[in-house]
């Protein structure tokens, strides 16, 4: 009984802080592809994804600060994508040249070779995209596009798909003119200090958002977690899931203990110091936390395992694992608290009948 | 003379239980146990014995009186050092024998050692020895649940013994057995006081076990009534016997008593 707590509160906390992380790196993923050193975003902007449109002059400001080797153009937006049949579903739309965030994971197909209407598109959202594959197509706009690449494992955490083309395709279906982009990406030259770059883009640059990689990434994070709440939900769910472990593991030693109140009364009149029951009691919960977390993890691997190929997937590391067993041996411990208070107000007198 | 008691109860009372209910269990009760010595506390059901045996036992501290342990006063300790004592210097046997079923014969005497710290090998050793003593070598891997009531008296003696305490206390330890095992337990709890020189003292209702004793002592309300050492054919009065017309005058006797130890 114990054990199905602990148990029920191990595979509760994986899953929630695996969707977490999960969540993390589906926020990550692209910042982290784009391989820009820094950002440059219209005022304000808070997402990749929901970035209001660049005026154009700023690439030139950019390349005439000391220190840049390269701006490069993003164009990234939400759009409506209208399947075969019709129907239409949300996507977001990346258009980018030269390399810059060009899909990773390709399974199917060739990037190198998208042709003018070409795009690629992860096979998880086949299903979403109503796509049997290479080849088939769709519109945004009312323009048609072809599925010309496949990846793996590209998942947004919208749940609105990554699709990705060139950049003039991606202002043609948006409308940006071709001289605007939602981001321009700046590459430092090596050895120059980042930070330095971006102050003098800023000075250059009034009116725009300027974010290193590192902070358009936590921005994106704040935003998408905790601006949305997602995260919080996926937290509080793993927070709840600790208290409900604890609540239900000390109800259950608490309740063994009780059972046991007789044989803990021998124990005292045998001499035993308290230390020594709480010694017991600690490593019976001990015990329990061991047992619970092996079978726990197992399950919360399995079920991590399940969710690889589903748009949310569970991402349990090794270093979630690790923290998870200190959790549950520290919940364990803590359950066992009532417990040992229990036993602290035992009469030991009560082993003679009377 | 004898060497001085091993455990030594003077004028000991007991008041249990809180406002109506309140009773006096235990009235001025004087008793000393010594080592090598067999004694059997005989009382009707009420008369105070187990409260006697849990205040000798350090688990209940007296309303008055003192109590020597070991040459040691046993007065205003904490729960800690009472344990303390107990572990030094106590062995417990009980009625209901109070083994712990998930526990092999082995492991329920292991474990009375544990509690006293001794190294895993030798508790093992002397677990081992313990059992063999009191007739169950063979039954070392056996479960509680799979002996005889006899053969778990014996486990909780062997548990008793194996620390070698000076002092054990049984409370009523045949009640649950039947005759031939009862006789079988008492004459092992008189061979542990002979042999080893312990001091062994048991409750007991059964008359038939007195042969076996050493020493009976006689329990009635809360008063201890008589003494009779081996071979002595009748009781030797402490005092007069009191009447069933005389139970509610306890008092002017116990003033008489005081007297007579000052
Ligand atoms: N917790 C208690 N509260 C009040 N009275 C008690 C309590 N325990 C025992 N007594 C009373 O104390 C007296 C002695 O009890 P006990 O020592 O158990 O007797 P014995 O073991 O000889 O049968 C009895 O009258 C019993 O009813
Ligand atoms: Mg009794």
């Amino acid at each position: 009984m114990t054990l199905i707590g602990i148990l029920f509160a191990v595979v509760l906390l994986a899953v929630q802080l695996g969707l977490y992380l999960g969540a993390r790196k589906m926020i990550v993923d692209t910042i982290d592809h784009a391989g820009g050193d820094i950002w440059i975003a219209a005022y304000g902007s808070n997402s990749f994804e929901q970035a209001t449109i660049l005026h154009g002059r700023e690439r030139f400001a950019a390349l005439s600060v000391p220190g840049v080797s390269a701006v490069e153009p993003l164009v990234a937006s939400f759009a409506p994508w209208t399947r075969g049949d019709t129907s239409t579903t949300s996507v977001v739309v990346v258009g980018a040249d030269n390399g810059t965030l060009s899909p990773w994971n390709v399974v199917e197909g060739s990037v190198s070779a998208l042709s003018p209407d070409g795009v690629a598109v992860d096979r998880t959202y086949a299903d979403t995209l109503g796509i049997s594959g290479i080849g088939a197509v769709a519109e945004i706009n009312g323009q048609r596009l072809r599925v010309d690449a496949l990846t793996d494992g590209i998942r947004s955490f919208t749940t609105s798909p990554y699709i990705f083309m060139s950049l003039a395709k991606a202002r043609e279906l948006l409308s940006v003119p071709s001289d605007q982009a939602t981001f321009y990406l700046v590459k430092v030259q090596p050895g120059v200090d980042v930070s330095g770059v971006k102050h003098a883009l800023e000075k250059k640059l009034p009116g725009t958002s300027i974010f290193t990689n590192a902070e358009f990434r936590q921005t994106n994070l704040d935003y998408w977690l905790f601006g949305t709440g997602a995260g919080v939900a996926l937290l509080g769910g793993a927070v709840l899931g600790l208290i409900i472990g604890t609540v239900v593991v000390a109800q259950t030693l608490y309740s063994s203990t009780k059972d046991h109140l007789a044989e803990f009364a021998t124990l005292r009149a045998l001499g035993s110091s308290s230390f020594y029951i709480h010694k017991v009691i600690l490593t019976q919960a001990t015990v329990s936390a061991f047992l619970g977390y092996g079978l726990g993890i197992a399950v919360s691997f399995a079920v991590a395992q399940a969710s690889l190929h589903t748009p949310m997937p569970i991402m349990l590391t090794p270093q979630l694992a690790a923290m998870l067993l200190v959790v549950t041996v520290v919940m364990c411990a803590v359950s066992a608290l009532s417990s040992i208070f229990k036993v602290t107000k035992i009469d030991p007198a009560m082993v003679f009948a009377r | 003379m004898r060497a001085f008691p091993i455990l030594e109860a003077r004028q000991i009372v007991k008041e249990l239980g809180q406002g109506e209910g309140k009773v006096q269990a235990l009235k001025s009760v004087d008793l000393a146990l010594h080592e090598g010595e067999f004694t059997l506390l005989m009382g009707p059901s009420g008369s105070g014995k187990t409260t006697l045996l849990s205040i000798l036992g350090c688990l209940l501290t007296p309303t008055s009186g003192t109590l020597t342990l070991g040459g040691e006063a046993v007065t205003h300790r904490s729960a800690e050092d009472l344990a303390d004592l107990r572990r030094r210097h106590l062995g417990f046997i009980f009625q209901s024998y109070n083994l712990f079923p998930t526990l092999s014969a082995l492991d329920n005497v292991r474990l009375g050692l544990d509690v006293r710290g001794f190294s895993s090998r030798e508790c093992k050793e002397r677990a081992a020895e313990a059992l063999i003593e009191v007739g169950l070598g063979h039954r070392l891997k056996a479960y509680p649940g799979t002996l005889s009531g006899g053969e778990k008296q014996r486990v909780a003696i062997a548990r008793a013994i194996a620390p070698e305490p000076p002092v054990i206390l049984a409370d009523e330890p045949t009640a649950a057995l039947d005759t031939e095992n009862g006789y079988a337990i008492m004459e092992l709890l008189s061979r542990v006081a002979g042999k080893n020189g312990r001091a062994v003292l048991a409750v007991t209702h059964d008359p038939r076990t007195v042969p076996f004793a050493d020493r009976v002592i006689e329990i009635e309300d809360g008063i201890i009534t008589g003494e009779r050492k081996k071979h002595a054919a009748t009781v030797i009065p402490a005092r007069p016997r009191q009447s069933q017309a005389a139970h509610g005058k306890a008092a002017p006797y116990q003033d008489r008593k005081r007297q007579a130890h000052a």
